[in-house]
């Protein structure tokens, strides 16, 4: 049924010169073969990615049953949605969360260019330490801090007790609660920015601090005005990683909260939102909307950052 | 047109092997979107098993404590029927329902399973468990045998989905050596709450320098708030709505405010950072209402040599909650013959006993319970099974974990004294009510 001569024909007329006025048709020289080439990842993504995406997309227009089977409802999950006070206070917290964990990118830019110091003594040993968190278990690393943050018996109260502060009971208190994992997430985010700016130090030219030195740059004048600049790329990189990742925020929050704490509907992020309507309350079709709309914020989001940083590297 | 492996056509191949795998995908989520069991029908026509039988079957359940005794009963069942294989499967507790319930849409179910009463209205109601009912009728399973009120939590729309392989109640679990630290009598016989209420506040009073308090709530309704709404002569759910609003239940939750308020109990906040059993097993807290597993988790603590039960006081009237766990079978089971003849098997008498001597739990089978109480002989665990004389079902629905959460939600605000007890209760009464109108 096939002719086998086909293939190789395809390839001499498209080794041929390019006819009909010029116009762009390089794919169909080539044939099928490029997308054989990609076929198997092509296949990968629609199949694991985009299809979950379309199925959920359909999934947040129905009214589902518990054990599958489901309902059309158009936009009424929607409806419900917006008008439900736990997203809005859900989308409050994650940004409160996002926004903590963002400092740890300056202060990341800090540290990793003190590791780079030449001449720094046990300087991979400090490497270690700092990107340890960030290998750790999101469970275990949580499971630690309950402990200090305890408010009878943890560390965090000890300390506080002995400057005369009597901490809150951190994780049980509504408001104090998000600070609290807040807290946890740019730890554990630090170790990674780190490594990142780390790398991104490397690739600037000793020659440029060599010649600010000659002109009597300060070593702040040298960070700013060239390990900031040339850094920019990786900064933003790192800006993209880690809203997306803040926006993600589950783990950390359920285990170190846990699922009978009163400060827990306080102190929601959106996919914690997410996950208490879709698997503890069985609302598949409500869940659905409500990853609809995660995934709406981090598209517009990112969107708006690479509109930024177009304009942000043109200024710079 | 899959079988030539010529190069000539890689993008219709692709095109193919696109399309098939797509389309095994809209197979497989039609299939999990269509009717989950095959119905009760099935189920009907019970036939005590030959000694012949063959199968393989899954068994699902979610303690790996009680592994050892599982496999013992298996091995008991196997003397018998030979022919049957089972394989054990473990899931922690946390993942087992989300598990079971991803496992019930997609038709794939184990053969059995353990199902306790929050999620068997659920499971019964979607006809996703085969009936007990032919057993019964052959004379081969007796109801009889079993804590009443157990066999009524696994009966839904006068079917039988299971009979508990165990039970558990509440009760006290006492330190005496904080009692008599702080200098108060332990208690005797059935009491009170006024005087458990003033046994909490001494203590509390007493070793305040020590960190120390009487007793504690929690954010748990079985271990604590259902029981003191039963002793007040309420209930939870009430033909179908919430009973929450009606003063007895009111009654039964501010309990626990008093509790906080007395100073008898650390505070809501204390509490979810260190939970009641924490508080109790470093020494911390006089008295913990905890259910009869608890003896397990007490092992090797501290303060296991100091440990005595103590019935629940007494409110308008005794009570405390009972529940326990039970084998089902799915309705989806293609060898549903030999999965109930297990089932069968593990809730008779030699399988009880061989769970009971493992120590772990209380078996449900009526006289098999002594191996229990001997366990901790100096504990009075006896306490555990006089209480099944005013024993209260579970309150469960169809819709239990939802209206689960709103408790959870709602109910610290009361507790706490942040907000009064009553609005607290009408406020999670409406919401309640609401979750269980939609089924």
């Amino acid at each position: 049924m096939a002719s086998p001569t086909s293939a190789p024909g395809r390839w001499r007329a498209a080794g041929a010169p390019a006819d009909e006025g010029g116009r762009r048709r390089p794919l169909r020289r080539d044939g099928a073969w490029p997308l054989l080439f990609a076929g198997p990842l092509v296949t990968g993504i629609a199949v694991f990615y985009l299809w979950p995406v379309v199925q959920t997309a359909w999934f947040s227009l129905t009214t589902s049953e518990v054990f599958g089977g489901s309902t059309f409802s158009g936009l009424d999950n929607y409806r419900e949605l917006f008008a439900d006070p736990l997203l809005y206070r859900s989308l409050a917290n994650t940004l409160v969360y996002t926004g903590v964990v963002l400092l740890g990118i300056p202060i990341a830019l800090y540290l990793a260019s003190l590791l780079n110091l030449p001449g720094l003594r046990f300087a991979s040993f400090y490497r270690v330490l700092y990107f340890l968190p960030y290998v750790a278990m999101p469970t275990a690393v949580a499971m630690v801090w309950r402990v200090i943050y305890n408010g009878d018996f943890g560390l965090v109260n000890h300390v506080l007790g002995l400057v005369g502060i009597e901490g809150p009971y951190w994780i049980s208190t509504p408001g104090a609660a998000i600070l609290a994992v807040s807290v946890v997430g740019l730890w554990s985010s630090l170790g990674f920015s780190m490594i990142v700016v780390a790398a991104g130090l490397k690739n600037i030219p000793p020659e440029y601090y060599e010649a600010a030195e000659l002109d009597g740059a300060s070593r702040f004048r040298q960070f700013r005005s060239i390990t900031v600049p040339l850094l920019a790329p990786t900064i933003f990189f790192l800006l993209v990683v880690t809203v997306i990742a803040s926006f993600q925020l589950f783990d950390l929050l359920y285990a170190i909260l846990g699922n009978a704490n009163p400060a827990l509907s306080q102190s929601m992020s959106l996919v914690y939102f997410f996950y208490q309507e879709g698997f503890v309350s069985n609302d598949k079709g409500y869940a659905a909307a409500i990853a609809m709309v995660i995934f709406a914020i981090i598209g517009l989001t990112t969107a708006l950052q690479f509109r930024l940083q177009r304009r942000w590297a043109q200024g710079g | 047109m899959t079988t030539t492996g010529s190069p000539a056509r890689p993008a219709r191949r692709l095109r193919g092997a696109l399309a098939t795998s797509l389309g095994l995908l809209l197979v497989a989520t039609a299939c999990g979107g269509s009717e989950p069991g095959g119905g009760g029908g099935a189920a009907a026509e019970y036939t005590p098993p030959g000694d012949d039988l063959e199968a393989s079957l899954t068994y699902s359940v979610w303690d790996q404590t009680q592994v050892d005794s599982i496999e013992a009963n298996i091995a008991a069942f196997q003397e018998q029927h030979p022919g049957v294989e089972v394989s054990v499967d473990v899931t922690p507790f946390g993942e087992y329902w989300t598990k079971l319930q991803t496992q019930a849409s997609s038709g794939t179910l184990p053969d059995l399973f353990w199902m306790n009463g929050p999620n068997v209205q659920l499971y019964a109601s979607n006809d996703l468990l085969a009936p007990l009912d032919g057993a019964v009728e052959a004379g081969d399973v007796d109801p009889a045998n079993y804590p009443e009120s157990l066999i009524d939590l696994y009966t839904y729309d006068d079917a039988l989905y299971g009979v508990p392989k165990d039970f558990d109640t509440i009760a006290i679990w006492a330190n005496r050596a904080i009692f008599e630290q702080a200098g108060v009598e332990v208690p005797e016989g059935d009491w009170t709450w006024e005087e458990f209420q003033a046994t909490a506040a001494e203590i509390s009073q007493a070793l305040e320098a020590e960190g120390i308090y009487g007793a504690a709530g929690g954010m748990d309704g079985q271990t604590t708030y259902y029981d003191t709404i039963y002793q007040a002569g309420g209930s939870v759910i009430e033909d179908g709505e919430s009973a929450y609003d009606t003063p007895e239940a009111q009654a039964g939750i501010d309990f626990w405010r008093e509790l906080i308020e007395s100073g008898g109990s650390p505070t809501m906040a204390q509490l979810t950072d260190t939970t009641a059993d924490q508080w109790f097993t470093s020494g911390r807290l006089g008295m913990y209402w905890g259910g009869s597993w608890f003896r397990a988790a007490l092992t090797d603590t501290p303060v296991a040599e100091d440990v005595v039960v103590l019935p629940l006081p007494t409110g308008e009237e005794q009570a405390t909650v009972i529940h326990g766990v039970a084998n089902v079978v799915a309705a989806s089971s293609d060898q549903q013959q030999a999965a109930q003849a297990l089932q069968v098997f593990l809730a008779g008498e030699e399988a009880q006993r061989q769970l009971g001597e493992a120590g772990s739990v209380i078996p449900a089978y009526t006289g098999t319970q002594d191996t229990f109480t001997e366990s901790m002989p100096d504990a009075d665990l006896q306490v555990f099974l006089d209480a099944l004389d005013y024993a209260q079902p579970l309150p469960v629905s169809e819709s239990t974990a939802e209206w689960n959460a709103l408790e959870v939600e709602l109910l610290p605000q009361a507790f706490s004294g942040a907000e009064p007890v009553e609005e607290v209760t009408t406020e999670l009464a409406q919401q309640m009510d609401a979750v269980l109108a939609e089924g």
